[in-house]
């Protein structure tokens, strides 16, 4: 009996947002789990792995290799999605996410109402803007998703690649990279994305 | 057997960046519009203490359950390279609100959307591979 309070009191106390010290510290426990098992910490590589088991390998050199090898990386990712799914349905936060007040405000000035924007009100995707059913927000999915999977296959690698891996490793090349993320970022969140959606 | 524990650590992580918020679009427009320290402060203690592991682990010479030393393949230094790519995942990592690692945790917290931004992905790496000979490397 006392032992089932006190375990929907931690499910209590894991559903809170956590600090971002606690969260960075879980990353980076992420980062050094998978070097401990003798692997990178690498997310986008899935997509060149999607593209060569669709048989990419015909058209391009590029997707020629054994996408065996890279099963552990689809297990990891499959075990994202699960992750998602517990947290979002047994631990979920009591209240949307709790953006800036300056951030709502000026969401609300470009017609993105906060947090009605995300269908399941908890703050997680603006389903007003990115959803199948109007031809805009099909095409800033795809849009959106093709810029990523393009950037990151001629970056060689992505957020968890170099912003986490990378600089843990101290990559010039991953710095540089990084610096492009955050180009690229402010100047769609800036100036493209207004636009886009005035 | 072995990708099971890579499906724990997976779980592990998708839960992490729910409960962190680093999924969260919102998280991100605030971040490249610098009104909350949040995502850096997730990013930065993440790389400090992560490179702080990496540096033990190279130190101690540990070795891998693979049996490898701890190590990093360096890629060769093109900055008009990087600059270039990170600049295009950049744009698309702002417009979409989620980087690669987040399109499948959303997938699993129940973002149908996810399906067509994960398709997006998958054909932008299909496109790099057929124009890939004419960017600079």
């Amino acid at each position: 009996m006392n032992l089932a309070v006190n375990a929907s009191s931690l499910v209590q106390f894991i559903s809170q947002p956590w600090h971002w010290a606690v969260s960075g510290a879980a990353i980076a426990l992420v980062l050094a789990l998978m070097t401990w098992m003798g692997r990178s910490f690498g997310v986008s590589t899935t997509f060149k792995a999607f593209c060569s088991a669709a048989g990419a390998g015909k058209v391009s050199d590029f997707f020629k290799m054994d996408v065996k090898e890279e099963f552990w990386r689809i297990a990891f990712v499959i075990g994202g999605l699960i992750g998602g799914y517990i947290a979002t349905n047994f631990l979920q936060s009591p209240e949307p996410v709790a953006i800036s007040p300056e951030t709502i405000d000026y969401l609300a000035t470009i017609g993105i109402n906060y947090p009605e924007a995300d269908a399941k009100g908890i703050g997680f995707v603006p389903t007003s803007l990115l959803n199948f059913e109007s031809l805009s927000g099909i095409l800033m999915a795809v849009g959106g998703g093709f810029l990523v999977g393009f950037g990151a296959r001629y970056g060689d690698g992505c957020t968890s690649g170099h912003a986490i891996s990378g600089l843990a490793h101290f990559q010039l090349p991953s710095l540089i990279t990084v610096i492009g993320f955050f180009i690229g970022g402010l100047a769609m969140t800036h100036f493209i994305f207004p636009f886009l959606v005035g | 057997m072995k990708n099971l524990s890579f499906l724990a650590v997976g779980i592990f992580f998708g839960i992490v960046m729910a409960k962190s918020e680093a999924v969260s679009w919102f998280r991100i427009h605030e971040m490249f519009r610098f009104e909350s320290f949040h995502m850096y402060g997730i990013i930065g203690t993440a790389v400090v203490l992560g490179a702080a592991s990496m540096w033990l682990m190279k130190k101690t010479k540990m070795t891998t359950l693979r049996g490898t030393l701890v190590g990093y393949n360096p890629m060769n230094l093109n900055i008009k390279r990087h600059l270039l790519a990170g600049t295009i995942f950049g744009l698309g990592w702002a417009l979409v609100g989620c980087c690669p690692g987040p399109m499948y945790v959303l997938l699993g917290s129940g973002y149908t959307i996810m399906l067509l931004i994960l398709a997006g992905a998958t054909l932008g790496t299909f496109t790099y591979g057929l124009v890939m000979k004419y960017l600079p490397h």
